[in-house]
């Protein structure tokens, strides 16, 4: 045995560890805790956060990322998808939602881009509707059949007796609150 | 084959027997419930991409929307599937390197009921829609407590037998055991912490899902392959040094990759550098690993004919090999640029998970049932289909995914082109990935079949008794 000694070996593998630990959360944690929200962002609302925990419930993270890159890497910035996005711009969110997948556009900034409460409800009942080649899933559990509509109901299109659910409302009002397009006023790491 | 005549002295072979008795009952409960995952998780990976195909297919039942079924899938396997196996294994290695028997096993037995009882609430609250939206972190937390439980009974076993040991010589398996039981449950807690926020969120889940892989299942896997090569062909590993390079390598460079996942993200500069420093470095301990695996294998690849464990090792030692270079080339800013939030991490994660650390689970377990079932396979046409079903399967799988996936990044890199052409363009390559995956279901299946003939010793009785010998 090459380790000389049985506790060097459990040392070192704990050191290993811990090293790892302190260099990519530790010192990011530190420098990162003390970013304030940029100016131009303020927290979501009851309803968004309701709209964001449907967003988590039906898992469109894994579509979806948040995240805008700089110039020079990917093409986000001529697809108008928004400026980098930077540490600031995330304070409230809670979890993170950043992605690792675009199989669908990134949304960090769909409120400024496509703010149509028509349009979004249209698509989240089926996407196909709208986008025929859309390999989105439907959402129809977020909307319900009514004989009557109120006044107060949200149908899809006009005299359809399918009505948007509090649910699909709340969705809706989180995709609007997603517009991160204020200018960055304090640098970032 | 003949084994070298010491293996087969009457001591050993009634010395075996005794620690694989103490051995049987547990690593058959972790065996058997990881079965039970295998399946439950590859039927929610084969419905998860079939959704991609048909995306109007059982289009109105939350419960298998896409969004719910990916990470039921990723968790039922990881958490259920491979980490049941993987321990199971564990137990059963470090026994008989330790040359004692299993100890605490009425914690053993906790464990598994804990562990599996954990897996069922959250994948069943993942499909239920309360899942945590977070990759690797998706189970609530009364979920996660009961995994990371049921692990420090698991690991209170592995350490204890180790204490008990009746040698003096701690084989390279024994490193990686050890070391991921103690590893894991620090990574474990701290990435469950409802503390986190923002970007540093980001971080930590990036941090915890690559050392996921990085402290717990890759060590299973370098543990299995560095015993059942060897073990298989009859011969002592190429070298020792090498061993002790890939083993300390390994530790210090692999926990340091995680942030690579976030690369061109909002998170500082600085730690994505590192990250993929670390990344590359990690050539290391893979051509450590790689250098030695195969001069043990080279000149004996016969074996690989006759040994299902050694065909199905090999095969993910190899896998091994790929994946790492492919994870330290795919780290690259250049390389992050195209393929980053496309398939060809989906490919790449499967050549990890699956090719390299499942086949390796695979081998082992042909090796070990027999030996705490006390039983034969029976059907061995049906192991070769097993084989060939996953292997085949698997490597359309990456092939499809990787490419599909770098053309979709370059698609996507392209402004003028419309979204819906990158749709159109990955169409076929996600279908040929569904076709993979009914392949590697059918491969499963027979394996479930196979196995569970092995608990009720079904089947014809064949001759051999292979608990009697020392080679496969
Ligand atoms: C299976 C992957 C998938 C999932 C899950 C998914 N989406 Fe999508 N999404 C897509 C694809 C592909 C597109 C592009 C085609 C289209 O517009 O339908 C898209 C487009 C969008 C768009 C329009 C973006 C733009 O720039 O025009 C929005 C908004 C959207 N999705 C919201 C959601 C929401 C909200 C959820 C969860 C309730 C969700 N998506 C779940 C794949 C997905």
């Amino acid at each position: 045995m090459l380790f000389i000694r049985l506790w060097m070996f459990f040392a070192g593998v704990l050191a290993t560890l811990f090293l790892g630990w302190a260099a990519l959360i530790g010192v990011p944690g530190v420098q990162l805790a003390s970013v304030p929200a940029q100016p131009g962002l303020r927290p979501y609302t009851y309803e968004e956060m309701h709209g964001r925990e449907i967003y988590m419930r039906e898992g469109c993270v894994y579509c979806h990322t948040q995240q805008t890159r700089p110039q020079g890497f990917g093409t986000d910035q001529k697809r108008m998808w928004g400026r980098p996005s930077v540490p600031g711009d995330y304070v409230y969110d809670r979890p993170h939602l950043l992605g690792t997948s675009r199989t669908g556009p990134d949304l960090l900034n769909i409120g400024a881009r496509q703010p149509s409460r028509d349009w979004h409800l249209a698509h989240l009942y089926n996407p196909r509707a709208v986008v025929p080649e859309s390999i989105m899933p439907r959402f129809p559990w977020l909307f319900e059949e009514k004989t009557g509509t109120g006044p107060q109901d949200v149908p899809l299109a006009p005299g359809s007796h399918i009505v948007a659910t509090r649910e699909a409302l709340d969705l809706y009002a989180y995709l609007l609150a997603l517009n991160r397009t204020y200018p960055v006023r304090r640098a970032e790491p | 084959m003949k084994a070298p005549p010491l293996e087969q002295s009457p001591e050993l072979v009634s010395l075996r027997r005794v620690l694989d008795e103490s051995a049987a009952v547990p690593v058959l409960l972790f065996f058997a419930t990881g079965v039970l995952w295998l399946l439950a998780g590859t039927v929610f990976g084969l419905l998860t991409s079939l959704k991609f195909d048909m995306p109007d297919w059982l289009a109105a039942i939350p419960a298998l929307t896409f969004g719910r079924l990916r990470p039921a899938h990723l968790n039922a396997v990881n958490y259920g599937w491979a980490s049941l196996a993987g321990a199971g294994c564990l137990l059963w290695l470090t026994s008989r390197l330790c040359m004692t028997p299993v100890r605490l096993r009425g914690g053993l037995i906790a464990s598994v009921i804990l562990w599996n009882l954990g897996v069922l609430y959250g994948t069943g609250a993942v499909l239920l829609g309360y899942g945590g939206s977070v990759e690797w972190l998706e189970y609530p937390l009364p979920a996660a407590a009961m995994i990371g439980a049921a692990f420090l009974l698991f690991a209170a076993s592995i350490l204890q037998t180790f204490r008990m040991r009746s040698v003096q010589h701690l084989y390279v398996s024994l490193w990686y055991t050890v070391a991921c039981v103690v590893w894991f449950p620090f990574l474990y807690v701290a990435a469950n912490l409802p503390i986190y926020s923002g970007v540093v969120h980001g971080a930590v889940n990036w941090w915890y899902g690559h050392n996921a892989l990085a402290v717990w299942f890759t060590p299973i896997g370098l543990a299995l392959a560095y015993y059942f090569i060897p073990k298989v062909i009859g011969r002592p590993i190429y070298s020792y040094y090498l061993s002790l390079l890939g083993f300390w390598s390994f530790a210090l460079f692999y926990n340091w990759n995680g942030i690579h996942h976030l690369v061109g993200g909002p998170v500082p500069n600085w730690l994505q550098t590192i990250s993929i420093i670390a990344s590359v470095l990690m050539v290391i301990p893979v051509m450590a690993v790689a250098v030695n695996h195969h001069l043990t294998t080279v000149g004996h690849f016969r074996h690989l004919r006759s040994s299902p464990t050694l065909r199905f090792t090999v095969f993910g030692a190899m896998c091994y090999t790929a994946v790492s270079f492919q994870g330290s080339l795919e780290s690259l800013r250049g390389m992050q640029e195209v393929v980053h939030f496309t398939h060809y991490t989906v490919g790449h994660a499967h050549l990890g998970v699956y090719a390299f650390l499942t086949m390796i689970l695979f081998g082992a377990m042909y090796y070990i049932t027999p030996r705490v079932a006390r039983w034969n396979w029976p059907h061995p046409g049906l192991i070769k289909l097993h084989f060939w079903l996953t292997a085949g399967g698997i490597s359309i799988y990456v092939i499809a995914m990787c490419t599909g996936g770098i053309l979709q990044g370059y698609a996507m890199n392209e402004s003028v082109r419309p979204f819906a052409q990158v749709i159109d363009l990955t169409r076929p390559w996600l279908i040929a990935r569904s076709a993979s995956g009914i392949l590697i279901t059918g491969g499963h299946l027979v394996f479930a079949y196979l196995f569970a003939q092995m608990l009720i010793h079904a089947g014809p009785r064949r001759e051999t008794a292979p608990w009697e010998e020392a080679a496969a």
